[in-house]
């Protein structure tokens, strides 16, 4: 394992990390959180993607005069900005349902709206 | 000028009128706006459907061409989905004034229109886009919009079903995104044609395999692949009925779609199945699925739970199709998907109009059901059937597909699995009829459901007796797009 590959652990480490947050609390708003930490791994992968060693932004200057420009792969970015959108988007319904349950449970624990559902089979 | 653009348009109108609905606060007109999108989009699909299944139509969104724009394409596979897709939401959303509305507070209703249409829209984009991240993107917009769908349920634990659908549905798109941008980097393009081209050359890659394995992981989460089927039982029991059969006929069948498209057109046959041996860990989760489903199917005292359970079985016999990887198998599995769209869609609406009537879902508490509601009873025996596989019943074409798909392969013992988890389903299917037919109702007066909530049940329920009888428009839809598939790769 090189360590110019990094990024990659990291992103996988945040993935990880999301994921565990999610599975182990019993908090819906922290399982929130854990989503979003897991969505921003892959975000950060595809952000280091595009990254060319070397380049700058990819904006061609005015003074090029067709020189060559080395510049970064923008696509990448501009596919997570979309996603970023799509996480936003998700946070918000998610958290808008946590707002609903804890109306109607009067709580956000899962262990404690489990606990109900069964009283109420009886 | 439509002629040209249909594939635009298809996608685009919904679109547009879903946020036109939000404004829409007259709830005659939210509604019939609704149902005249839904129809109009049927429209589309059947006029694309009759030239794609011969001839695929290439589509540039914004008349960017494929490398740099977004390329739409419609072959007899994607055609045959938008059919299922549009045609259930043209047939579900006519369907009664009552099951849809009862759950959503008056005057929302134009809220649950929109949602419909969004998650309808991304649905078909799914179907159509040659774009990998397109797919992500309408994957979401679909999502989101379901999961709102399903917290409009009326229960409280619609809201709870709907938060942990939203968490494994979320997990589920942001492996696939991770196995998308895999591809990316392993070829330089996000154009599904393009990718199909290239990936051969990085086949070896350990990377390709984690970007299939990510993608397929994906994709099965949102099928409810056994054993991720956890999120499904209870979105599919607590969502309003008219959610729950618009989403048990088209949510899952477009997850098919993709791990399809994945493994058959981007990877290639001969990388999964001859390299990777995928079907070795497919076949037995489909067995399982098949035998666990059913089985439990067979225990439940709900009706709508009963129904969930029986799709994470039907799920089980698509995934067997398509770990087959042949022409039979793998027509067997897509065919299964619009025979199952149409028998799940139909039994779901039965269930919404008994709730409507009897409110509850309860078999225990539906003894004699035949003779208060005749008609809707008989709806349950017919589309049982049909999920049987009973001859001259659509359910009974995609079974006998299976089979052959087994045989081809030399698999004796799964095609004879087949057979044996059809018994388990005439035991879910007769337990209910038993009770609906051979019990004394301790009122006999007539509670048949009204009549905007039986012709869309019948609609539905007769359609699996002329896909049973009449199929170029299912199983020969499905075999063109089976040996399309095999064919590129």
């Amino acid at each position: 394992m090189s360590l110019d590959q990094w990024h990659h652990i990291g992103s996988i480490a945040l993935l990880c990390t999301g994921l565990y947050i999610v599975i182990s609390r019993d908090n819906l708003v922290k399982k929130m959180m854990g989503l979003n930490i897991f969505q921003v791994a892959v975000i950060f992968f595809y952000v280091t993607m595009g990254k060319v060693t070397g380049g700058t932004a990819p904006i061609i200057p005015a003074d090029a005069h067709g020189h060559e420009v080395l510049y970064s792969n923008p696509i990448p970015h501009v596919l997570m900005l979309t996603a970023i959108v799509v996480g936003v988007a998700t946070t918000a319904l998610g958290l808008s349902l946590i707002v609903r349950i804890q109306e109607a449970y009067g709580t956000a624990e899962e262990d404690e709206i489990v606990r109900l559902d069964l009283e109420e089979i009886g | 000028m439509i002629q040209s653009n249909m594939p635009a348009l298809i996608i685009v109108t919904p679109m547009l009128v879903a946020p036109i609905l939000v404004f829409v606060r007259h709830r005659i007109v939210a509604r019939v706006l609704a149902i005249a999108t839904a129809w109009w989009c049927f429209y589309l699909a059947v006029s694309m459907a009759g030239v794609a299944q011969d001839t695929p139509i290439a589509y540039d969104m914004g008349g960017w061409e494929a490398p740099l724009g977004i390329a739409y394409t419609v072959d007899a596979f994607s055609s045959l989905l938008l059919l299922i897709v549009s045609g259930i939401a043209s047939v579900v959303l006519p369907f009664g004034p009552g099951s849809a509305l009862l759950a959503i507070p008056e005057g929302k209703n134009n809220l649950f229109y929109a949602s419909f249409l969004m998650c309808m829209a991304g649905l078909m984009g799914i179907a159509i886009t040659g774009d990998l991240f397109n797919v992500f993107v309408f994957l979401e917009i679909s999502s989101l919009a379901s999961y709102t769908l399903i917290a409009m349920g009326k229960s409280r634990r619609a809201l709870m079903a709907a938060f942990s659908y939203l968490v494994m549905g979320t997990i589920g798109g942001t492996f696939t995104l991770l196995g998308i941008g895999m591809v990316y980097q392993l070829t330089g393009t996000l154009n599904m044609a393009d990718i199909a081209q290239r990936l051969p050359d990085v086949i070896d890659s350990p990377a390709t395999r984690v970007a299939l394995a990510l993608i397929v992981v994906g994709g099965s989460i949102k099928l409810a692949v056994f054993p991720l089927h956890q999120w499904l039982p209870n979105a599919y029991t607590y969502a309003p009925s008219a959610v729950s059969a618009f989403l048990a006929a088209t949510g899952t069948k477009v997850s098919y779609y993709v791990i399809v498209r994945g493994i058959f057109t981007l990877f290639g046959v001969s990388f999964v199945f001859g390299t990777l041996h995928l079907e070795r860990l497919l076949v037995p989760l489909a067995l399982l699925a098949m035998f666990v489903g059913s089985t439990a199917a067979i225990f439940q005292t709900d009706l709508k739970r009963l129904l969930a359970y029986s799709s994470i079985a039907q799920i089980g016999y698509m995934v067997l199709g398509l770990a087959m990887a042949n022409q039979a198998g793998l027509t067997g599995g897509i065919v299964h998907l619009a025979n199952h769209a149409v028998i799940k869609g139909g039994l779901f609406l039965v269930v919404a109009c008994i709730t409507y009537r009897m409110h509850t879902s309860k078999i225990d508490e539906l003894g004699g059901l035949a003779q208060r509601m005749p008609l809707t009873a008989a709806a349950w025996l017919v589309g049982g059937l049909g999920m049987i596989g009973v001859p001259t019943t659509a359910g009974f074409i995609s079974k006998w597909y299976l089979v052959m798909g087994a045989i081809d392969r030399g698999w004796y013992g799964i095609a004879f699995a087949i057979l044996l988890s059809s018994l388990l389903a005439v035991v879910y299917v007769w337990r209910v009829v038993e009770v609906f037919y051979f019990r004394e109702a301790s009122d006999k007066s007539n509670l048949e459901a009204p009549a905007d909530m039986l012709v869309p049940t019948w609609f539905l329920i007769a359609m699996t007796i002329v896909f049973g009888l009449y199929t170029p428009w299912s199983a020969g839809l499905a075999s063109k797009a089976a040996a399309l598939l095999l064919a590129a790769s």
